[in-house]
């Protein structure tokens, strides 16, 4: 009775499990074809790749490839040229007039024109769409937070004006002398708007116009296969206007989530690129193939945040003595691995030529005696606290080498509670913790990011402190039209943090990935975006 | 028989129907949503999302909804995929987590039936002893440490096949056996004390007496007693092996519905949270309906009732 079942699955397990490698893997590299292509260990699975939707970095990485916006940022951190081949600004930094370059394709081959980007910010704006970017051009275009709350319906009393098809104006409520940087992001791109139209219009969030059957891209590869968490295959664009440069004729992008499964990956060459590497192998890969490794500076911050309504960090003394008592040469020599910068300032080093001039030390001596002032002598009557953090090795790690660091040097008990990320974000922003493990990272790169964020109010300030004398500055700084001037303003800025410190700085985040030797020219800027045109593979 | 089927499916509608209002109520009493992101949605462009899902109905009225559509068989749009359904990421996913289920259940039988009719025939030999062993490594070698360790041996050390994906028919190799050899460790250990059993049962004393030999004593009377404990076990294990497994899926980069079964949760995607549960439940239920038809077939003992 039970033979011929058992043939049967025997059968099957041949079927399936011996098979030999016939078909042509997408992974294996058998193509014999002399085809560049380049694989990608792309982290997460995208969400979608519709820009007014978005809101992850591996969307952003497929945005990067599949679109372009009107300028771009070259390796050293410039603005070049995009689909605008140049620009002018106001003298008052309230006008920005983009002229489009003539030869800027659709991969369809429709040209480029300043109403597509037009009627992309009406749909981004359109509050049916939900775009969770659409702060990024309300913040700063006048009229288009009138349009986006439905105060104007007429789309043309905005800042978005196509005079004509190569030309686009766009007036701000005040300078923002960072908006080029900015409009790096894709909350800026540009969509097909007849594709968006064919498959459900432009007030429909949800619709099949992303499919690789139907997207239409302006960047420099076309999508050309996408299975779900399996692979997005990107295929060289033959109607982008800089195609001459684009090197690499594939990109296969793995939605890899496991570090540990990538550096297999990697290993046995399923992998060129990988999106991170396991601490615990870091060293033995710089060990023993330092050509494979490298580490990027990344604008982030790692930090923990205090609710500064709760005690005892309602008092700056205990919040200032805490961060004086830690020793971040070790942390980030013994525990954290990847070579980040020591955090003694709020502003990630060198962004865009701005070094923090107030910066504060560890120094324990200093630390003992505030907490003696603060009424908790070596630590003695400290109230219990709790330190949440978002459920992941790394920064369980991070927490217990602080907890002892504050125990020895302080004599202070700090527990440690984690929670599943949901969980723990939803305390953050809803301020039901009392001190949290956080982290930032820039959307563009500018030293605005990092400061904006202390705003009173701001979403994600989630400190409850604030200071007007702070937010004062913050609006006049966006009112100066030149760096120095503004980078001085940030300065005063960043000696009210350090005096009051709303959150404890920690170190500088920095990307470590695996790099395959036979891909060339491959740079990342500051915030981890990269142009695929620079990067090349050698068989 | 066929009544009694009858009877069994009636009763699955109110179970479906309590699981389904059970984990709709939980997953939104879980604290954060879909929305929760690290980077705070404004308040503005919330209500707006939120208007979109209509998760600004109140909850009642969304239950009530979610239940109309169910009934059409629309399992709602995803809100951590926008492009795509529920319907849609099922239909995607659950081919791929049966072929890897089918496989590793056979894997798991062939591996598991034959062991233990080694084990409990050569009872106290050191065939049994090999047998017993390898499966007592098996229950307790985690899917975590296997399926590396084999990445490790196969895909790295020899570079037969490759370390992960599911692209073409040799990548199913590895992520098959090992799913297949945690669940051929316990097929063996209850084949083997099933048909010990049964090996000191009067009929079978009987069979031999007759003059039977010993093949057709062992296949033809043992076994069918002997893998009633299986039968009882496969039940509620084909389910979790055919919806897939999250950690082989994880570690060999399976797009199973394992994955989404857990990350739906973890999302807070509701609509695929309830989908995947709802296909969970049903296959639990179908399947053990199946167990106890085949267990009134495999013993004589057994009535419908």
């Amino acid at each position: 009775m039970l033979k011929r079942p058992c043939l049967i699955f025997v059968a099957a397990a041949l079927l399936f499990g011996g098979c030999t490698k016939q078909e042509s893997a997408p992974s294996a590299g058998s193509n014999p074809a002399p085809r560049k292509i380049l694989r990608y260990g792309n982290g997460a699975e995208p969400q979608d790749i519709d820009p007014h939707v978005v809101t992850g970095i591996p969307e952003a990485r497929l945005l990067d490839t599949f679109s372009e916006g009107l300028v771009s940022e070259d390796p050293q951190m410039n603005i070049i040229p995009g689909v605008a081949e140049r620009w002018d600004i106001s003298p008052d930094g309230l006008t920005y007039t983009f002229h489009l370059r003539t030869d800027a394709k659709w991969s369809n081959g429709d040209p480029v024109t300043a109403q597509d980007f037009v009627q992309s910010y009406q749909r981004e704006l359109n509050p049916a769409i939900g775009s969770e970017y659409a702060y990024m051009l309300f913040n700063h275009v006048r009229g288009a937070k009138d349009y986006y709350d439905g105060k104007i319906k007429d789309f043309a009393r905005t800042g978005f004006q196509a005079p004509d098809p190569r030309t686009l104006v766009i007036t701000l409520l005040q300078p923002a002398p960072f908006l080029l940087h900015a409009m790096n992001h894709y909350a800026w791109y540009p969509v097909h708007i007849p594709t968006v139209k064919k498959f459900g219009g432009l007030d429909r969030r949800s619709t099949a116009w992303t499919r690789p059957e139907n997207y239409v891209g302006n960047g420099p590869y076309v999508l050309k296969e996408w299975k779900p968490n399996q692979i997005i295959v990107a295929e060289r664009s033959p109607t982008y206007w800089d195609r001459a440069h684009v090197k690499i004729d594939e990109i296969d992008f793995y939605p890899v989530e496991l570090a540990d499964t990538e550096e297999r990956m990697f290993r046995t060459g399923q992998l060129d690129i990988t999106n991170e590497v396991p601490l615990t192998k870091l060293a033995v890969y710089r060990r023993e193939h330092p050509e494979s490794v490298r580490v990027d500076p990344y604008d982030g911050i790692y930090f923990y945040r205090y609710n500064v309504l709760r005690k005892p960090f309602d008092d700056v003394r205990v919040r200032r003595a805490l961060a004086l008592a830690i020793d971040r040469e070790s942390l980030v020599k013994y525990v954290t691995l990847a070579d980040e910068a020591p955090a003694y300032s709020f502003v990630p080093p060198n962004l865009l030529g701005y070094h923090s001039d107030h910066t504060f030390k560890a120094d324990l001596a200093e630390a003992r005696r505030l907490l003696t002032e603060a009424g908790y002598p070596d630590g003695k009557g400290f109230p219990r606290v709790e330190l949440l953090y978002n459920t992941l090795e790394k920064h369980k790690t991070i927490a217990e080498a602080l907890q002892q660091m504050w125990r020895k040097n302080l004599g202070v008990d700090i527990t440690l509670t984690n929670e599943e990320w949901k969980v723990y974000m939803d305390a953050q922003h809803s301020r039901n913790f009392q001190f949290e493990r956080s982290g930032w990272i820039a959307d563009y790169v500018d030293p605005h990011v990092f400061f904006d964020l202390w705003e009173t109010g701001n979403g994600n300030n989630d400190t409850n402190w604030g200071s007007p004398e702070y937010d004062r500055l913050l609006h006049s700084a966006l009112s100066t039209s030149n760096n120095p001037d503004r980078f001085a303003i940030y300065q005063r800025m960043e000696k009210i943090l350090i005096d009051e410190m709303p959150v404890l700085p920690i170190f500088f985040y920095t990307r470590a990935r695996l790099v395959s030797p036979r891909v060339k020219g491959f740079y990342t800027t500051p915030i981890d975006n990269y142009s695929w045109k620079y990067a090349d593979v050698v068989p | 028989m066929l009544r009694f089927i009858a009877r069994r499916l009636l009763e699955t509608i109110p179970v479906l129907l309590i699981i389904i209002t059970a984990t709709f109520f939980m997953i939104r009493f879980v604290p954060g949503g879909p929305f929760t992101a690290e980077k705070a949605v404004t308040p503005e462009i919330l209500r707006n999302l939120e208007a979109h899902y209509g998760l600004n109905k109140p909850l009642y009225r969304q239950y009530l909804d979610y239940l109309g559509s169910l009934l059409h068989g629309d399992l709602g749009p995803s809100f951590k995929y926008p492009n795509r359904t529920v319907n849609e990421i099922i239909g995607d996913k659950l081919p791929v987590s049966l072929e890897l289920g089918f496989i590793s259940l056979a894997v798991a039988l062939v591996l598991g039936l034959t062991l233990g009719v080694l084990a409990a025939i050569k009872r106290n030999t050191w065939i049994d002893y090999v047998c017993s062993s390898a499966a007592m490594i098996g229950i307790c070698v985690p899917t975590f440490v296997l399926g590396p360790l084999l990445v490790l041996t196969f895909a790295i050390h020899f570079g037969w096949v490759n370390a992960s994906g599911w692209y073409t028919p040799i990548d199913r190799v590895l992520p098959c056996l090992t799913l297949g050899c945690v669940y051929a460790a316990y097929v063996a250990r209850l084949t083997r004390g099933g048909m010990l059993e049964v090996l000191n049962q009067d009929y079978i004393r009987t069979a031999r007496a007759k003059g039977a030999s010993e093949t057709r004593v062992i296949f033809r009377h043992a076994l069918r007693g002997g893998l009633l404990p299986v039968v009882s076990f496969l039940g509620p294990a084909i389910a979790g092996i055919l919806t897939g497994s999250f950690v082989i899926e994880t570690i060999f980069q399976i797009p199973g519905l394992g994955r989404e079964f857990v990350n739906s949760a973890f999302n807070r995607d509701y609509t695929l949270v309830l989908g995947t549960v709802i296909l969970y439940a049903t296959l639990i239920i179908g399947l053990n309906l199946v167990v106890d038809v085949v267990q009134v077939w495999l013993n004589p003992k057994l009535k419908f009732e």
